[in-house]
């Protein structure tokens, strides 16, 4: 046979890789999952963060079977015990209990709960009232994105924390106030993250193109120009669910957010500053629990964004083979 | 609705100028870029015009204001015998069905995120072509084989495919609603050497197949001279030569055109040796604020006293070899 | 006397989660002294990375994987890393094709300009300023004072190229490797820089290597022609042999498929296919499975450079191609 291809097919079709013998989008997204979690195998630190966050809500899922005792138990005869590895303490409470005898294990485990409702909550919120605003903003542009604009700008000029305080001061703390407070905070930065991409993503060719062949605007932005949101707005979730989370804790820390009897760990931080001399385990496990979760969501997002950009990745595998040569 | 004998494109008194920011005190002068000055054109149904020029000819924005893809400040444009200057929404959807557009770079133009198949069938989609996903397929199918690209392409996705393939697709895509005039802006310059002439080639033949019109757009002067049945030449917004291929390449009347032609490298070391270059000094000048008069006189070995004042008509010297010059 | 440049069995490999791209698969070449020589291939050619390993420019995920640059006859990996940098940037330099991304868009050009000055040749300020102006002068910039105060958005595309050429000749090097120089210019501009670069050679007896895929640059600019292929050389020669009677199918195919301005073609003849993918190259010779003269051989071994006929060629079947008469156009081939 002269050629060692069918002699339609262009040369670098027969010479292909793995991923070209996939035909159909089954198959292709099935070898872009198997290519991430390659990739997340090769960067531990983004591995790490994967594991925590998911740890986390799944114990946040499996409270009340985690948990050995109900959070909000008192027991005054078992106020401030110890962890167990210290004398004086036991399994019974393997963390410790607080001044009023609940079980600090299970307050960390049932915090889990509020930091992740009121995290998934103002991400959902926020993010879809910002990323709506910068669609229209973006696409429609002219003179109601200068208006729009405006608004979050004036909006970011606004000390947040002050008006925060303010509202919660006024109608009451509660968990719901907590979350409706930190989604008016927090739009802003959706809008301006989703325009910014809906601008220069307009001036593409393919985009073009599709409004040269006749695509109306609503078919140019859901097919076009959304699916390229999906990458920044991710990592920008991501991130942000980690600063609401400590906004959160700072909010209870100063009474202002979670009442008691429901547990957040920026509550339990609070209570057990009065005794930060006397029993230790009353701050310190809600608070690294509060910098795990952190840590563990800033690691994925910073994972996700390096994902996201093909050049760092090439790099990154780049040094991790050579690394590998080197050292066999 | 149109004679055997009018053109399928005229072009009349085009000018476009865009708003390009502001200077002088307090920003109060307003600038505008005056991309396209007064150009006039028709081409004839299965002709080639080529539309040859450096950066700020305003070649580009031409293209662009023949698909009324940009507002223009004056003239007239008839397709067809229809004047379609000012039509807009659903009629102006419409007539995207019959002047398309082929892009300057294959990798830019496609939507990474669909396949193949859906990028050639969006046009059918869009303007309800087709009844019913078979014949859908079929279509795709067809036009997938008249551009050379095997029918299993319909599957993959832009990436999987070579810069050459990629402008195969777009110009299957192009094509998909049989226009009769394709506005083809730079269509090899991104390309491989050995990829061009593939590329030049199949665009010829879909000429004689289809009966097609070409609007070449190029700057590369060798492959507008292959392809092109009429040239233009323009410089800083305007045309300053019109004629017959032949004509312009063997007897240019334009000093521009002469030294743009003696510019062009030959890749023949005896015959590059022996040229006569003409070497023009100085700079294109900027299209914010354009030399009074002839537009070229700053850079024109001839230059009169007449040309820094007054602007040369583009008028006829032969039959068919129109010149816009004082001295031609 | 021995050669300027010399490049020996250079490898450079590129790791990708996708496979390990084989840019460059052994390439051997030299330059001599005032000579100017031509690097001709497409994108995927591995030309580019071989003026960046000469540089010493490659970065991760790319790494040299074999091979040497020797330099006046020291190689350069035996001579110690200031002595490499005192030579990549004073006796070596290159010029990249894009000027705006080449040039720090925040300084303007008399720092960029004086900046290497005073750090090579260790002038003092106002020795550098004026060396500068000179620099100017000698590469056609109109206005140099004024344009010692500007910065590079505010000169045109040609003259921002003139400004690399000017900080590359800053510290006279003894070669100039130009990287597609002229690809992004306008073709009345490319003449102007291509006289200037022809005016300069003669001037200061510059060596030139001259990295493009024009081959219409290369006719009028170069002595030497070194056609590069998947990573590979296959052709080097003198500029007049090679384009009078080109040895290698690719180098015929390249231009026969070249349009000139000065002559109509009935038709272009296209190389069929398109160039290999380098993470797995076809065996034998990268060319064969486009190859109109392509035999068995070519498919098992690759083929060497050899002296052919006044130059050197990579083919097993030199000057077949020459004489053969495409049958068929590429695009009804790859219809079927």
């Amino acid at each position: 046979m002269a050629h060692a291809h069918a002699p339609h097919e262009p040369v670098e079709v027969a010479a292909t890789r793995r991923q070209e013998l996939h035909r159909g989008r089954p198959f292709q997204a099935m070898a872009a999952a198997g290519d991430t979690l390659r990739a997340l195998w090769h960067d531990k630190a983004g591995l790490l963060g994967l594991v925590i966050v998911v740890g986390l809500a799944w114990m946040a899922i499996l409270a009340p079977l985690l948990a050995p005792h109900d959070p909000t138990a008192q027991s005054l005869r078992d106020r401030l015990l110890p962890p167990f590895w210290s004398p004086g303490g036991s399994f019974a409470h393997p963390l410790g209990t607080d001044n009023l005898g609940r079980d600090v294990l299970s307050r960390v485990i049932f915090g889990s709960r509020t930091s992740l409702t009121v995290g998934a909550s103002v991400v959902a919120l926020a993010g879809s009232a910002g990323v709506l605003v910068g669609l229209f903003s973006g696409y429609v542009g002219g003179r109601l994105d200068t208006v729009l604009m405006r608004l979050v700008d004036i909006q970011i000029a606004f000390p947040g924390l002050l008006l925060a305080l303010l509202i919660l001061f006024m109608v009451g703390p509660s968990e719901r106030t907590v979350i409706a407070v930190l989604a008016l905070n927090g739009w802003m930065v959706y809008a301006r993250v989703t325009r910014g991409t809906v601008l220069s993503v307009r001036e593409t060719p393919y985009v073009e193109a599709a409004e040269v062949i006749g695509c109306g605007p609503v078919r140019v932005m859901l097919r076009h120009v959304l699916p390229n949101l999906a990458s920044p707005l991710l990592t920008l979730a991501v991130l942000e669910f980690a600063r609401i989370v400590l906004a959160e804790a700072a909010l209870s820390f100063l009474g202002l957010g979670i009442q008691p009897p429901d547990t957040s760990w920026g509550l339990d931080v609070a209570t057990g500053r009065d005794y930060l001399y006397t029993a230790w385990w009353l701050v310190t496990f809600p608070g690294a629990a509060i910098a795990l979760t952190v840590m563990g969501l800033n690691l994925l997002a910073s994972w996700l964004r390096i994902q996201a950009d093909p050049h760092e990745r090439a790099r990154r595998f780049a040094t991790s083979v050579l690394r590998q040569r080197s050292a066999t | 609705m149109r004679g055997a004998t009018e053109p399928l494109l005229r072009v009349e008194g085009l000018t476009v100028n865009y708003p390009g920011g502001r200077a002088g005190w307090l920003g109060r002068e307003r600038l505008l870029v005056h991309a396209v000055d007064d150009v006039s054109f028709t081409i004839s149904q299965g002709e080639t015009l080529g539309l040859v020029g450096e950066t700020g000819s305003g070649k580009t924005t031409t293209g662009r204001a023949v698909l009324r893809r940009v507002p223009l400040t004056s003239g007239r444009i008839w397709f067809d015998g229809h004047d379609i200057t000012e039509i807009g929404g659903r009629e102006l959807r419409r007539l995207r069905a019959r002047m398309q557009l082929v892009f300057q770079d294959p990798y830019a133009s496609l939507n990474p995120r669909m396949t193949v198949g859906d990028i050639v069938a969006e046009p059918l989609v869009v303007h309800h072509a087709v009844q019913g996903r078979h014949e859908l397929r079929e279509r795709v199918r067809e036009l997938l084989r008249l551009v050379g690209l095997p029918p299993d392409a319909a599957s993959r996705y832009p990436m999987a495919f070579s810069g050459g393939q990629r402008q195969r697709i777009g110009i299957a895509r192009a094509l998909a609603l049989r226009p009769d005039l394709v506005v083809a802006d730079e269509p090899v310059s991104a390309l491989d050497v050995s990829i061009r002439a593939q590329v030049v080639n199949l665009m010829q033949d879909l000429q004689e197949q289809l009966g097609l019109a070409y609007l070449f757009i190029a700057h590369d002067l060798a492959v507008v001279r292959h392809i092109s049945h009429r040239v233009a030449i323009m410089y800083a917004g305007r045309i300053v030569e019109l004629a017959g291929r032949d004509d312009i390449y063997e007897r240019p009347l334009h000093p521009y055109t002469r030294a743009l032609l003696s510019a062009v490298p030959i890749p023949d070391p005896a015959t590059q040796r022996e040229r006569r270059r003409v070497v023009l000094r100085g700079e294109i000048p900027s299209p914010i604020r354009p030399p009074a008069g002839c537009r070229f006189h700053t850079r024109c070995p001839l230059a009169e006293a007449r040309c820094r004042v007054e602007r040369p008509p583009l008028v006829e010297r032969h039959p068919g070899h129109r010149v816009a010059c004082w001295l031609a | 006397m021995s050669p300027l440049l010399e490049v020996r069995d250079l490898e450079v490999h590129f790791l990708t989660p996708g496979g390990t791209v084989q840019a460059v698969r052994g390439v051997t070449f030299h330059i001599d002294q005032g000579e100017s020589v031509a690097l001709v291939g497409e994108s995927g050619s591995g030309k580019s990375v071989t003026a960046q390993a000469i540089m010493g420019l490659v970065e991760l995920p790319g790494h040299v994987v074999a091979g040497e640059v020797i330099w006046k006859g020291r190689p350069l990996s035996a001579a110690g890393r200031g002595e490499v940098a005192r030579i990549r940037g004073r006796e070596l330099a290159i010029v990249f094709q894009d000027p705006m991304t080449s040039l720090n868009p925040l300084l303007t050009i008399g720092v960029q300009i004086t900046e290497v000055l005073r750090r090579h040749l260790r002038l003092g300020r106002r020795q550098a300023a004026q060396r500068a102006l000179e620099l100017l002068d000698l590469v056609g910039v109109s206005s140099p004072r004024q344009r010692l105060r500007q910065r590079p958005h505010e000169l045109s595309g040609g003259m921002r190229q003139r400004v690399l050429i000017a900080i590359a000749l800053a510290c006279e090097p003894d070669l100039l490797i130009a990287d597609e120089p002229t690809t992004a210019l306008d073709v009345t501009i490319q003449a102007q820089i291509l006289e200037l670069l022809r005016d300069l050679r003669e001037r200061l007896g510059l060596s030139l290597l001259l990295i493009t895929h024009d081959l219409g640059v290369v006719a009028g600019t170069c002595d030497r022609i070194l056609v590069m292929y998947a990573g590979r050389l296959a052709e080097a020669g003198t500029a007049d042999e090679v384009f009078a009677r080109p040895a290698h199918p690719y180098t015929v195919g390249l231009l026969r498929s070249t349009p000139r301005v000065d002559v109509v073609h009935p038709r272009l003849i296209a190389i069929e296919g398109s160039p290999p993918d380098l993470s797995a190259p076809p065996p034998g010779c990268a060319f064969h499975p486009r190859c109109p003269v392509a035999t068995a051989r070519c498919r098992r071994e690759p083929p060497v450079l050899t002296p052919l006929g006044g130059r050197e060629v990579a083919c097993w079947n030199a000057f077949a191609a020459s004489g053969v008469e495409a049958t068929a156009t590429s695009h009804e081939e790859v219809g079927r």
